[in-house]
């Protein structure tokens, strides 16, 4: 296990910069999740780190060492890959055990370190079947035996969840993390969705256009966004942004709320008069969208709680008292950063 | 309101309007020229050659007498057979074996991109496109005993000396390889469509598994991505056995069988004797001598695939 270090590395494929000069620390046992659109160069950037790509320029540094130029099979890194990469015509087992014939490991040793790794996945059944007969959660764990048999320095993982359906991912997600605490191995996780992002990094870099936006815990992305695009990116529905003079106000949907559900406190509130024009009842919560006074052609979105779900008050064409408490607010400037108030 | 359907007077539909639409019709009406073409131009003469095979009928004497497996034998008991059949073996599986080899070197130059990668795609498939008569004629002067180019090349670079210049044709074993690396050379290109399109069907993601996993350039191809493509090499090669097995034009065009019945091979003997002789019955005992090894070949290799399928 180690440490992962990247300084300002670019990559561009001809004249287009895949990854524009991202420097990033990920100290050892830590989880990171690299956050952000597709193509952003989040994943290229992942290839670079197990050197499957070669960076046009800047550093790499794994466990202390300049592994620039060291061949992938040389850095001792572990990638899980979105399709999982797994070998149709060899079994569970042949498969787990591939890394650790690249690296000439005593047959013994071999068996012994297979069967941990199944063991710790719980595929122990699997270990003679091939690919094929997996079902798709089943070669999810294969692949993660596969990459953490040997140990590795660091853990790699593109997007491991997308080819599960929705109620395999929470538990994978669950299941991943939990064995991460355990095993303790450096883990940089890739994801497009922000709910395994902000469930289970325990820091989260957002990326966008090859560059890091903001790296931080879920909290800090979540509450103190350091621009524009962390506030819109992050976040279901994503912060609202009133445009006032060039500068933004923004403010979260479970922040803006009927006037008489948010009391004074201290910091003061700030009120608007909202006209609701449609909303979705969603079960545990009332998503409303409509906009306020002075600010008619930006759509806004409030997420009432459980005491609104159900209510018929919010009446879809006609304003309402609404508020957002003052510590709530957060203000962006003309170039889309972060400022204190004004 | 409760809305009940109208029972609508059905206007009778002529049960031929949708035939197109019937699966198990149009399916049989697509089918039905290959089958025709198949059963008309191939089972009708493998039925009579069948037929001549155990009968004593030749072109002076076309009668349909019968004889039973007399023809078989007196094939084999002929030395000139057991010969052939060597010759025929020898020259399929080092043909192929040859062309495999240059197919897959082949496929790896032509997979790295190069400036004119498209332009040497497009000229490799020559050898395969060219017809052979016109390319056993180039091979022929080049083998040539007084004008080979491969011997002036020998003789110029100091290789060899002019008086010991190899007579290619001439020399049975030399025959024997001059065929072969002819029919590899024509089989290559083949062999190195399968290949190609045998390694862009590998998912880059499990080669940059392997590669990250750690294996280097020898194990990935022999580990991964050969035992992942063996279905599809297996079945080009089947095509090449057939068809090499079968096939008579490279011996025929190049030495005519020689020398002194060094290159002969099943197909141009069965020629030979069939049509050129107009032995009829032995000809056709002959062609159809390894029908059923082929067939058992041809048998053993389809069930490989089957169970190495992935």
């Amino acid at each position: 296990m180690a440490a992962v270090l990247t300084r300002d590395i670019i990559k561009k494929f001809g004249e287009v910069s895949a990854v524009d000069g991202i420097t990033l620390t990920v100290p050892d046992g830590e989880f990171m999740v690299l956050l952000g659109p597709s193509g952003c160069g989040k994943t290229t950037f992942l290839r670079i780190i197990c050197g499957l790509e070669q960076q046009t320029s800047g550093d790499l540094i794994i466990g202390g060492n300049v592994v620039n130029d060291i061949p992938p099979r040389a850095r001792g890194v572990a990638m899980m890959f979105q399709s999982y990469g797994l070998y149709p015509h060899y079994t569970v087992r042949n498969n787990i055990a591939f890394p650790l014939k690249t690296t000439r490991v005593p047959r013994a040793e071999i068996e012994k370190r297979v069967a941990w790794a199944a063991n710790l996945l719980g595929i122990d059944h699997l270990l003679d079947r091939r690919p094929r007969q997996l079902s798709g959660g089943e070669r999810q764990r294969v692949a993660l035996a596969r990459a953490l048999v040997r140990e590795p320095t660091a853990l790699l993982l593109d997007e491991p969840l997308s080819n599960l359906d929705a109620k395999l991912r929470a538990s994978a997600r669950q299941e991943i993390r939990q064995f991460q605490q355990r095993v303790g191995t450096t883990t940089i996780y890739v994801t497009h969705d922000q709910v395994e992002a902000m469930g289970m990094g325990d820091r989260i870099a957002v990326i966008d256009h090859g560059r890091v936006r903001q790296v931080g815990t879920p909290a800090e992305i979540y509450d103190d966004p350091a621009d524009r695009f962390v506030a819109t990116f992050v976040g279901t529905p994503p912060m609202n942004l009133l445009a006032r003079d060039g500068t933004y106000l923004g403010f979260r949907p479970e922040n803006f709320l009927p006037r008489d559900m948010i009391n004074n406190g201290n910091g003061g509130v700030t009120e608007f008069s909202f006209r609701v024009d449609r909303s979705e009842y969603l079960g545990s919560e009332r998503i409303v969208y409509g906009v306020v006074e002075g600010f008619d052609t930006q759509v806004i979105t409030a997420k009432l709680p459980p005491a609104h779900v159900a209510e018929e008050s919010i009446r879809p064409g006609e304003w309402h008292p609404f508020a957002v408490k003052n510590g709530a607010m957060r203000y962006f400037s003309r170039d889309g950063k972060r400022t204190s108030w004004h | 309101m409760a809305v009940i359907a109208e029972p609508v007077a059905a206007k009778p539909v002529s049960r031929f309007r949708f035939i197109l639409d019937r699966r198990e019709v149009l399916g049989a009406i697509l089918v039905a020229p290959a089958i025709l073409y198949v059963l008309l131009l191939v089972g009708a003469p493998f039925l009579l050659a069948v037929y001549y095979s155990v009968s004593a009928y030749t072109i002076y004497d076309p009668s349909w007498h019968f004889v039973g497996l007399s023809n078989f034998k007196q094939i084999v008991q002929n030395p000139v057979f057991i010969d052939t059949l060597e010759n025929t073996f020898l020259f399929t599986f080092a043909s192929q074996l040859l062309g495999l080899v240059l197919g897959k070197f082949g496929a790896f130059l032509l997979l790295r991109p190069f400036p004119g990668r498209k332009i040497v795609r497009a000229l490799v498939i020559l050898p395969w496109a060219v017809p052979i008569a016109l390319a056993s004629v180039a091979w022929e002067w080049m083998f040539d005993s007084l004008y080979s180019v491969i011997n002036w090349t020998l003789i110029a670079l100091g290789i060899i000396d002019r008086s010991q210049a190899p007579n290619w044709l001439g020399n049975p074993h030399l025959a024997m390889l001059c065929v072969i690396v002819v029919n590899a050379w024509r089989f290559f290109p083949f062999a190195i469509v399968v290949f190609l399109a045998g390694i862009t069907s590998v998912p880059q993601d499990i080669i940059d598994a392997a590669t990250v996993d750690g294996a280097g350039f020898w194990r990935r191809n022999y580990q991964i991505i050969m035992p992942m493509i063996l279905p599809i090499v297996a079945i080009g090669l089947i095509f090449g056995i057939v068809f090499t097995f079968t096939d008579l034009s490279v011996v025929y065009l190049l030495t005519n069988g020689g020398p002194v019945n060094a290159t002969t091979v099943l197909g141009f003997q069965g020629f030979q004797v069939g049509i050129v002789s107009g032995d009829v019955s032995h000809g056709a005992a002959i062609s159809l001598f390894m029908l059923p090894v082929l067939f058992v070949l041809v048998i053993g290799m389809l069930r490989f695939i089957r169970r190495r399928e992935i």
